[in-house]
């Protein structure tokens, strides 16, 4: 579908209380118009939920069930089951965040794409607990500053990087894994697209920059996310029943170091601490598309 | 030295004060607080703090880490309490001293994530399946909590098991001044160690209901584990007599002591011909209504609870002749209620909320009145 095809309707409505500048509103509305109205949708404890989903700043026109953080793809699998075996064909779709899918999540989710339930499981990462107060989560990557890893003096940032949970899911040969940014809205709504014909269980995990947990301008949440994608810290494929069968290679790689310009998290930076970043998207680089550009 | 500390800080502050040197902990308001300062005070004192990836995760590593030798502690909130819940049985059959922080929120789920509940105090002393006891302490000021921390790590060392300590988002959240003592002025208990050479000890052996413990790599034998075991550490499984032997000692080491661990508050007690019960942020309420009522010529005083478990029966039954009527006010729909019910064998009255808020003095004033007046 072409953006100007997309519909008018909105089943996300504006009157929700997100930040300015969080990318998580344009995600799910963006979603939420290919997805259409015989959908259902479950999120746990998240920003999305605080934001849209309470009293009066409903901004849902489809069913929505809020429930524990741990169950998402465990509610949704019995969902899913109970309308098929009405023979309904309704889309069920769960919306977790990073901590909801890299960490507390992670077991029910496994399990969910083992058994191939029929449902779309969407994963928004912003790189951090930020409903909580930005604390680290499996998804925030290495040396970013969050309330439960300060940047001290004994220790600076995140001593771990980040997780990488398309490639975990990727691994569980579902028949559809696909991951998304706000700076790539073609490729964005191709693959919101692909997983709504796809049958079976459908992984979708969107990088979604947070101005407030990360500290930038507002402004730049798409800037960001472009810069993430062209650095290699973020990468766009997909992948069917395990196979990489789309991949987005940037046109030129950028360093880390113009990345994390601009983000209060990277602030406390040592040239070491980029060098090391540097290698880790290199390792990630090489993995994923071959050899590294000549510089 | 004198600090102007949340409940939450005061909490993080009492751990450190107590040897505590390793947290666990999952984010969850309104105790996340807790994680933050320990994510930056611990590595400031040689400690180690993780971030796990849940609840399960959080109380499993503590019980991981005091049998490595450390003193541990997590914080949490309702909905982490129960995912938990197995990890504590677990402390407790293993007699694992940890400290689990317990900051309520309005439940059931998520109920309210930032308002005050008091309703975990039933999961508190039975959450987990079995029989087993545990201690609960309940803080109502920010000087409390950094006390009843220190008091938690003591007990937990001493009896050998997981104390939880039942704060509430009121407490937690409120600033107050907390004198800090002195470092030589503050009681820290560790616990027993074994004085047997390593061929003769038991690891599970108690001569007065706690045994002594050994950790891996002291030289003594250890074997854990959370099936039924006999006094070598020994899984017995399929031994009824072993079953009573070990359960009996789990319990009574906590019920036999009930008086050791009683810690109440008496408030205008004296000649009081009505008595308020109450705990945490409650409490404070309860005693500006009961200077009101003083005021006015109510023979009325205030039962504060800081022990909430084991719950002290034997001091209920020897007042229950002396005070005509008891009111329990509390932030649940009668939990503590239902305990003094059952100890001073006549009908007790309520003055619940569900959460949300704690109750207003006028409002207390308002019951003593009708419960006095008997309206």
């Amino acid at each position: 579908m072409n953006i100007k095809d997309l519909p008018e309707e909105s089943l996300f409505t504006p009157g929700h209380t997100a930040c300015a500048g969080c990318p998580a509103p344009a995600i799910v509305r963006n979603m939420m118009k290919i997805f259409g109205k015989d959908t259902i949708v479950y999120t746990p404890a998240n920003c999305l939920l605080v934001f849209s989903g309470t009293y009066p700043y409903l901004a849902w026109r489809v069913p929505y069930l809020h429930e524990a953080f741990e169950n998402t793809a465990a509610c949704i699998s019995g969902v899913a089951r109970a309308y098929r075996k009405k023979g309904k064909k309704t889309l069920v779709v769960g919306i977790a965040g990073d901590g909801g899918t890299y960490d507390i999540g992670i077991q029910a989710l496994s399990g969910a794409a083992e058994r191939n339930e029929d449902v779309i499981y969407v994963c928004y990462d912003n790189e951090a607990y930020m409903n909580t107060g930005i604390q680290r989560s499996g998804a925030t990557p290495y040396g970013a500053a969050t309330t439960t890893t300060p940047a001290g003096r004994k220790i600076a940032g995140k001593l771990e990087h980040k997780k990488d949970m398309a490639e975990i899911m990727r691994a569980h040969e579902v028949p559809y894994v696909a991951t998304l940014s706000i700076s790539h809205p073609k490729d964005f709504l191709e693959k919101v697209e692909k997983a709504k014909e796809t049958e079976g269980f459908r992984y979708l995990h969107v990088l979604s920059p947070c101005p407030t947990g990360w500290r930038f301008d507002p402004a730049k949440s798409i800037e960001i996310a472009r810069k993430a994608v062209d650095s290699g810290m973020w990468t766009l494929y997909e992948a069917e029943y395990g196979e990489i069968t789309n991949i987005y290679k940037p046109k030129k790689k950028i360093p880390v170091e113009e990345y994390i310009k601009g983000q209060g998290r990277f602030r406390h930076f040592t040239p070491e601490m980029i060098a090391e970043l540097q290698k880790w998207v290199d390792r990630k680089w090489k993995r994923l598309y071959g050899e590294l550009p000549e510089s | 030295m004198i600090k102007f500390y949340s409940g939450n800080i005061a909490c993080a502050e009492g751990a450190i004060a107590a040897g505590c040197r390793f947290f666990a902990g999952y984010p969850i308001t309104p105790s996340t607080e807790i994680a933050e300062h320990m994510a930056l005070r611990l590595p400031q004192v040689g400690g180690i703090f993780i971030q796990m990836e849940d609840e399960l995760a959080s109380m499993a590593a503590i019980l991981g880490a005091s049998w490595g030798g450390m003193k541990a502690m997590t914080a949490t909130s309702g909905p982490g309490l129960s995912l938990m819940q197995e990890n504590i049985g677990l402390g407790a059959m293993t007699e694992t001293p940890c400290v689990v922080v317990d900051v309520q929120r309005a439940g059931p789920s998520t109920g309210m994530p930032t308002l005050i509940g008091q309703a975990d105090v039933m999961q508190a002393r039975w959450g987990s399946h079995g029989d087993y006891e545990i201690i609960a302490l309940s803080p109502s000021s920010p000087q409390e909590c950094f006390d009843l921390t220190i008091k938690s790590f003591n007990l937990a060392e001493e009896y050998r098991v997981p104390v939880i300590l039942l704060m509430d988002e009121s407490v937690s959240h409120m600033s107050e001044k907390v004198i800090i003592p002195p470092k030589e002025k503050i009681k820290i208990v560790e616990r027993k160690k074994p004085k047997v050479k390593p061929s003769e000890y038991l690891p599970f052996k108690a001569d007065d209901y706690v045994p002594p413990m050994a950790c891996a790599g002291e030289g003594y034998a250890v074997h854990v584990t959370g099936l039924t075991h006999d006094e070598k550490g020994y899984p017995q499984a399929t031994s009824p007599e072993v079953q009573e032997k070990l359960v009996r000692r789990l319990c009574d080491k906590i019920r036999k002591n009930e008086r050791k661990l009683r810690d109440i508050e008496e408030f205008e007690m004296e000649d009081a011909k009505l008595a308020i019960v109450s705990f945490g942020t409650t409490a404070r309420s309860c005693k500006a209504a009961v200077k009101r009522a003083r005021k006015r010529g109510y023979k009325v005083g205030l039962i504060r609870l800081r022990t909430i478990w084991p719950f002290a029966d034997e001091y209920f039954e020897k007042i229950a002749n002396e005070i005509k009527q008891f009111v329990v006010v509390e932030v649940n729909y009668g939990q503590i209620k239902l305990e003094v019910e059952r100890c001073v064998g006549k009908k007790v009255h309520l003055l619940p909320k569900m959460g949300g808020e704690i109750h207003k003095p006028e409002e207390i004033y308002k019951k003593i009145k009708e419960v006095y007046n008997g309206n």
